[in-house]
């Protein structure tokens, strides 16, 4: 499909790719200088409040991380396993590829 | 699915080329105020009514979706792997909480690649899977809504990205604005389906549930824009990647022609 634009060589193209995605992930970070990035749901809960002033909610988490440092430790472990398969992935099947092409 | 791949394509027709889309986004981010949190429904926060309606209308895709993967298991054992691969997709994106335009931080969802690759109910058991564990061990998402948020990221992002994949390749667009577009749509619609099940649960009292959506909306879908970009992009790379080292795999899913050599 990149026959046409010779230059945008795959591994180019690839780390073009990324760096667009790094690009709109920090540029936030640099444009809006004092945000908190508190990344929460607590922005619906208040217009939940707003809206229905007397809901509660009627469940809670059965268990919630104790603490900021323990959540993130789970969300990056989600992360890692993630990633880890992907890597795993991607190498198991250049290893067959090289394989079969023996 | 034939029935529903065409509503599909009729609603796609009908929202107009993609063009018209961008000047739909363009226009979004310019009138919606600048506030946002994002993310699924929160543990307690839908209203016992509407957690047990959107778990029954999530459940039949769940039964399709069971289905299906003990039939890739079963029947197609090389692509299992693959399988696994469209999981973790789904488990990373949706761990990385991203800044967004807003000063807030949101999570792609993933979904679209796995739709795209085996069909959208494979990917409901594969959501639901994930919201289950954010549910249980992050305190995100929760379990009273996670037929909600099943129904979002698992039934709704998957269809559109799956349908939006579809329409596109058959009208001879490249396959990589194919790939694209259906990830970003997939990953919107999932935060589209959010502020409606919030809106339709929580109706304002003098707007009623127009009001509501709008509010919700701006909470929830323009933080998603940017990360919806992202995710089109990484689903993009990976895929080609896959063109690469897995293109056997590809053929048998019919993604790539055969004897197709990728450049």
């Amino acid at each position: 499909m990149y026959k046409k634009h010779s230059f945008l060589k795959k591994p180019i193209l690839n780390l073009f790719l990324l760096t667009v995605v790094i690009i709109l992930t920090a540029a936030p970070l640099f444009v809006l200088q004092g945000a908190e990035f508190t990344g929460t749901d607590d922005q619906a809960k208040k217009v939940i409040g707003e809206l229905n002033a007397g809901y509660q909610p009627w469940f809670s988490s059965l268990w919630e991380p104790p603490g900021k440092e323990i959540e993130s430790l789970l969300f990056v472990l989600q992360a890692a396993v993630g990633a880890g398969f992907i890597g795993y992935y991607i190498g198991f099947a250049r290893g067959k590829r090289d394989a079969e092409k023996q | 699915m034939r029935y529903g791949e065409r509503i599909l394509k009729e609603v796609m027709v009908l929202l107009g080329s993609r063009k018209h889309f961008v000047f739909i986004l363009l226009g979004i981010f310019l009138v919606v105020p600048n506030i946002a949190y994002a993310m699924h429904i929160m543990e307690g926060f839908l209203p016992a009514i509407w957690s047990i309606l959107w778990t029954a209308l999530a459940v039949p895709f769940l039964i399709r979706g069971f289905f299906n993967i003990q039939k890739t298991v079963i029947h197609e054992p090389k692509l299992k792997m693959l399988l696994g691969l469209a999981g973790a997709f789904v488990f990373v994106l949706s761990a990385l909480k991203i800044p967004s335009v807003t000063g807030s931080c949101s999570h792609p969802t993933g979904v679209g690649l796995g739709a795209i690759l085996f069909g959208p109910t494979t990917m409901s058991v594969i959501g639901c899977i994930v919201l289950l564990f954010q549910a249980l061990l992050l305190a995100h998402g929760g379990i009273t809504t996670l037929g909600a948020n099943t129904f979002s990221m698992g039934v709704v992002g998957p269809l559109v990205s799956y349908g939006v994949f579809h329409l596109l390749k058959n009208t001879g667009r490249p396959r990589w604005l194919a790939l694209f577009l259906a990830a970003s749509l997939g990953n919107l619609s999932t935060y589209v389906t959010t502020s409606f099940q919030l809106a339709l649960a929580f109706p304002s009292e003098t707007g009623g549930v127009i009001f509501s959506l709008t509010k919700f909306l701006g909470v929830f879908v323009l933080t998603q824009v940017p990360l919806a970009i992202s995710e089109g992009i990484l689903t993009v790379f990976i895929f080609n990647q896959l063109t690469v080292y897995s293109s056997n795999e590809l053929r048998e899913l019919s993604l790539l022609p055969k004897e197709h050599m990728h450049v």
